[in-house]
């Protein structure tokens, strides 16, 4: 049986800022259905490396393939309708916004978002909004978040804004959604939350790519690991084959690399 | 008893126009965070080109198409939409600092277009013979007054319910999204820079209908109309009002209007004529220190939204 084409692929991808090389020739592929994690110490550029494929920031170098289409060079705003979704480190809900309004905004192509539609089809645009609404509140529930949907976003813990961010990247509907540290800050009780959420988003067919520095939570989410280490992979393999490579352990405690 | 109703007629249609023009600034401001101390420039582009487009014809100018008043305002609204997404895409990223620079620029440069391009705008005497909506009644100056203010109550009245459609669609609810967090909004799909243009255009648009009605109102336009003080005021009305709130503005553009010609009628009458022309700045004065009050007892303004307390249950973990 032939492998099926990967859903992100990455070939050479490099970004220079100034003198500074954070990412150094990154080459890897997610397959479709994958849990990869992404680890590494601290600055091993785990984080821009997630900017480029998000397309918040533009490569220096290289190709970032998204269901096979080169995506390197298109602007941030156009991942998310093309399948990509991501979640941010230090979690971005529009805090003056309700959490519905915040599931609703993350829905592509809305009639209602285009300026003069508003007066000429406003009966189309009740109809989305009504079937929008009705899925965001599964997505809440989901994430136990539904008795909350009409207080602004500001009142969440920081557990759950990790949980909005996620139910809110899924109103979309995207193919891959990438974490970013998705257990930073998150209390225990969340934490399963959030791990048994993903298995199940998982289960549905959607890929995902995380950082996260939890090893616990690697381990028992990942199919694959990635390491990163002073801005290019170091290793992959099976969670455990990674935590057992000595290189691992020397990037990790070596520290000064 | 009859005069003082025409007056209430005009004083409310000037503060309408105001309110107007607080609307646009308020799509601009309130909803997405844009910055614009260059309202005045916008407002002129109206008033200009909806009274080249309306005049008769006059020699040794351009313009005087003699066209209906609809097709005058529309003009004024398409061409002023047109310089404000102009300025936007100029701007590139419409950050609060460029932006501020931007406007600023184009309202001078509009102000000196107008006071030096004579063959186009007349010049320092400006464009006369404007034509006024209900200009047969001019003879009666209190039914005047009342259908003059008929007509601004109607237009402020439509633009007041685009904007509150606007404001609670789903276009709307992303310029809030942009204003709080762009990365975010991109990250949702959302271009910041295409909507950034449209709610500036369209604020822009606003501001250039308010000019062509205030130019009707009046029937005179001149450059010295368009100064930096009009921005000032509008300014005032939103802070005062509310800012991200259309009613807000309309009733902010109501009571700074009161105050600013409340103080002027009280320095005319109470100061001295020869300090008349300086006590003027007192006017200025006093909106400064009605702001000020304001900014002290309720910071929001009028209408503005007030936070809500977080609700108990859903705090930090």
């Amino acid at each position: 049986m032939p492998t099926p084409p990967p859903v992100l692929e990455a070939q050479k991808v490099t970004k220079r800022f100034g003198g500074v090389t954070a990412v150094d020739g990154m080459s890897f592929a997610v397959a479709p259905q994958e849990i990869l994690g992404l680890i590494g110490p601290n600055g091993a550029g785990k984080t821009t490396m997630f900017d480029l494929l998000a397309g918040a920031v533009a490569p220096s170098s290289g190709s970032i393939r998204l269901n096979g289409v080169e995506v390197a060079g298109a602007p941030p705003h156009s991942r998310l309708a093309r399948g990509l979704g991501r979640t941010f480190q230090i979690p971005r809900p529009f805090p003056d916004l309700t959490l519905m309004d915040n599931m609703l905004l993350a829905r592509q192509h809305q009639t209602g978002e285009r300026f003069w539609a508003n007066f000429t089809t406003p009966r189309r645009i009740a109809a989305e909004e009504r079937a929008a609404r009705d899925k965001a509140r599964g997505l809440l529930d989901l994430v136990l978040l539904a008795r909350l949907a009409e207080e602004p976003a500001r009142v969440l813990s920081g557990g759950q804004r990790k949980l909005l961010e996620l139910a809110r990247v899924l109103m979309a509907d995207p193919g891959i959604i990438l974490l970013d540290e998705p257990a930073a800050g998150v209390n225990a009780t969340l934490l399963e939350v959030i791990i048994d959420r993903i298995r199940d988003i998982n289960a549905r067919g959607v890929t995902f790519l995380l950082i996260e520095h939890n090893i616990d939570m690697v381990t028992r989410l990942c199919h694959r690991v990635l390491v990163m280490a002073a801005g290019a992979a170091l290793c992959e393999g099976t969670p455990d084959e990674v935590a057992r490579d000595p290189r691992v352990i020397e990037a990790y405690l070596g520290g000064a690399a | 008893m009859i005069d003082l109703l025409g007056y209430a007629a005009f004083f409310l249609s000037t503060a309408l126009i105001f309110g107007l023009i607080a609307l646009g600034l308020n799509l601009q401001w309130g909803l997405t965070g844009l910055f614009n101390v260059g309202i005045a420039g916008f407002v002129a582009i109206g008033a200009y080109t909806s009274a080249l487009l309306t005049t008769p014809a006059v020699a040794d100018r351009i313009g005087g198409f003699g066209l209906p008043i609809a097709v005058g305002w529309l003009g004024a609204m398409v061409l002023a939409g047109a310089a404000a997404a102009l300025t936007g895409f100029a701007t590139l990223r419409l950050k609060a600092d460029y932006l501020a620079i931007t406007t600023f620029g184009v309202a001078v440069v509009a102000q000196l277009v107008a006071l030096n391009a004579v063959g186009l705008t007349g010049g320092p005497f400006g464009v006369a013979f404007i034509p006024r909506p209900f200009g047969a009644l001019a003879d009666h100056p209190v039914l005047f007054n009342f259908s003059n203010f008929a007509v601004v109550l109607a237009v402020t009245a439509v633009t007041y319910l685009a904007l509150q459609h606007l404001t609670k669609s789903p276009w709307g609810r992303v310029l809030r999204a942009l204003r709080e967090d762009e990365r975010a909004a991109v990250s949702l799909g959302k271009s910041a820079r295409s909507y950034r243009i449209q709610a500036f255009a369209a604020g822009g648009a606003v501001m250039g209908l308010a000019g062509a009605v205030q130019a009707h109102l009046i029937g005179f336009i001149a450059p010295d109309d368009y100064v930096p003080t009009l921005t000032f005021q509008v300014w005032a009305m939103l802070m005062v009002g509310g800012s991200g709130s259309n009613r807000g503005a309309l009733a902010g553009a109501v009571v700074v209007w009161a105050v600013w010609v409340g103080a002027g009628a009280l320095t005319a009458a109470l100061v001295p004529t020869e300090f008349q022309a300086r006590a003027a700045a007192l006017q200025i004065v006093a909106i400064g220190v009605m702001l000020c009050v304001i900014l002290l007892a309720r910071p929001q303004g009028f209408f503005g939204p007030t936070r809500r307390k977080a609700k108990p249950g859903g705090g930090d973990a």
